[in-house]
């Protein structure tokens, strides 16, 4: 990266501009993900309402990314480490999408940067929001725990996103459309990858399935705080697709008490805060920064 | 003008799959002369799919070794691309390189919680294959192995 207050790196600049060889700009080219998309704001839509939806969506799989990320190095076998980046991948895609939609609806809602600052607003939004700003649920940011509790998570995170998207894919905004048709072809992977998890380890060993048991217990507190995320019938849709799952894996749903989570008005757990520092830190250090 | 511009992007390759050109990978939507700037549209393949800012970067040189000094390019997300927008030279260049290429899409993946339809073994054509890992080297692939010749290879998934 590059600061532009500072001493000018000249090595590193070459990296990022655009030369013959392109495959210097491989993963540099942070250019806006909506570039060329039409973003007028549909009339009879609120601009306001819209970005606030959007910086939901993108919360919770930001977020989410975050959390998967974390697996890499630490995942059972390398295989399901390059699954969980991928899944991470693809939200972390959904996440750039949306954020950007949300700043082209209403400015308002990114972060002031020093003038001239070269950060994109889908970086603004990512790194220089404090936690209060953020809407994702509860259930994305509590700590990885036990890879069952990481599937189980999944299994239940994604069956809501994929009934959430599916219904989006008619919504009255084009971009926000294009966004969850491209989303749940994605999605439908994530889902599926969880699900055989979480009826590979509940048919597993003694063990694999007392471990399947206790993640979905753990995650399972967090669970009822989706379904307050209009269109609720996406809740249904995901709790009946994730009885499927549990059936085929011969568990039954938790009985435990919901936690009342709120963070869709902003309120988070601590184990948010240190998520938000290591996501946030380097960046926040480089308001001038172009990456 | 417009010809000789699409001529020229037509033949940028993908830079994770090269033996695809970006037109046989389809995510190549649409190329335009507005006064005398010719305007690329490009999809991607995947939301997150970092090969697109590269793609973007590999058109604009492209042209401008062509002489087309004024150019942009243009993101479009809708429709949404699928692996059936591959076209039928690039599921042969993708079999001849050892990538299994990704099958007609049947609709939506339901849960099945089943191993999927093995895909053939691109190097000896069985059909005695087993998946590895339902995410392989990329987002748009998944890594496989073959029972009959032991090779373990990349299938595109069929999205």
């Amino acid at each position: 990266m590059t600061d532009h207050d500072s001493v000018d790196h000249g090595a590193y600049t070459s990296l990022v501009e655009a030369d013959d060889d392109a495959r210097w700009a491989f993963g540099t080219s942070f250019d806006d993900p909506l570039a060329g998309v039409d973003t007028t704001v549909p009339s009879g839509v609120d601009a306001t309402a819209l970005a606030t939806y959007c910086l939901m969506l993108a919360d919770d799989a930001l977020v989410l990314a975050q959390r998967l990320g974390e697996w890499t190095t630490h995942a059972p076998e390398i295989e399901e480490e390059v699954a969980l980046a991928n899944i991470g991948l693809d939200l972390l895609g959904q996440a750039r999408l949306v954020l950007a939609r949300a700043a082209a609806a209403d400015p308002g809602v990114v972060p002031a940067l020093p003038e001239r600052s070269p950060v994109p607003v889908d970086d603004r939004l990512a790194f220089f929001r404090d936690a209060a700003a953020f809407r994702n649920v509860h259930l994305v940011e509590q700590p990885n725990g036990d890879f069952a509790a990481t599937m189980a998570r999944l299994l239940v995170f994604s069956s809501w996103r994929l009934a959430l998207l599916d219904d989006l894919r008619g919504s009255a905004d084009p971009v926000l459309a294009a966004v969850a048709e491209k989303g749940v072809k994605e999605v439908r992977y994530h889902r599926e990858h969880a699900a055989r998890w979480c009826v590979t380890l509940a048919q597993g060993t003694d063990i694999s399935r007392e471990r399947m048991i206790a993640g979905l217990r753990a995650v399972w507190p967090d669970v009822p705080e989706l379904e307050g995320t209009d269109p609720s019938s996406a809740f249904d849709q995901a709790m009946d697709d994730v009885d499927q799952v549990l059936q085929a894996a011969g568990i039954e749903r938790p009985d435990v008490p919901a936690s009342g989570g709120r963070g869709r008005d902003g309120v988070h757990t601590e184990a948010f805060a240190s998520l938000l520092a290591e996501l946030q830190g380097l960046a926040r250090e480089h308001p001038m920064g172009r990456w | 003008m417009t010809v000789k511009a699409r001529d020229v992007v037509a033949q940028v390759v993908d830079p994770e799959l090269p033996m695809l050109t970006l037109e046989d990978l389809g995510v190549l939507r649409d190329v335009d002369v507005d006064d005398d700037t010719v305007v690329v549209t490009l999809t991607p393949t995947y939301s997150g799919c970092p090969a697109l800012a590269t793609m973007r970067a590999d058109v604009l040189v492209a042209l401008s070794r062509a002489g087309f000094d004024r150019a942009e390019v243009r993101t479009t997300l809708s429709p949404a691309w699928s692996s059936d927008w591959i076209s039928a030279r690039g599921r042969a260049a993708l079999a001849e390189h050892g990538i299994s290429p990704p099958r007609p899409n049947d609709g939506p993946v339901d849960l099945i919680l089943m191993p999927s339809r093995p895909p053939l073994c691109p190097q000896c054509g069985s059909v005695d294959t087993r998946e590895v890992s339902h995410f392989g080297t990329t987002a748009c692939r998944s890594l496989h192995t073959c029972r009959a010749c032991g090779e373990t290879f990349d299938h595109v998934k069929e999205i």
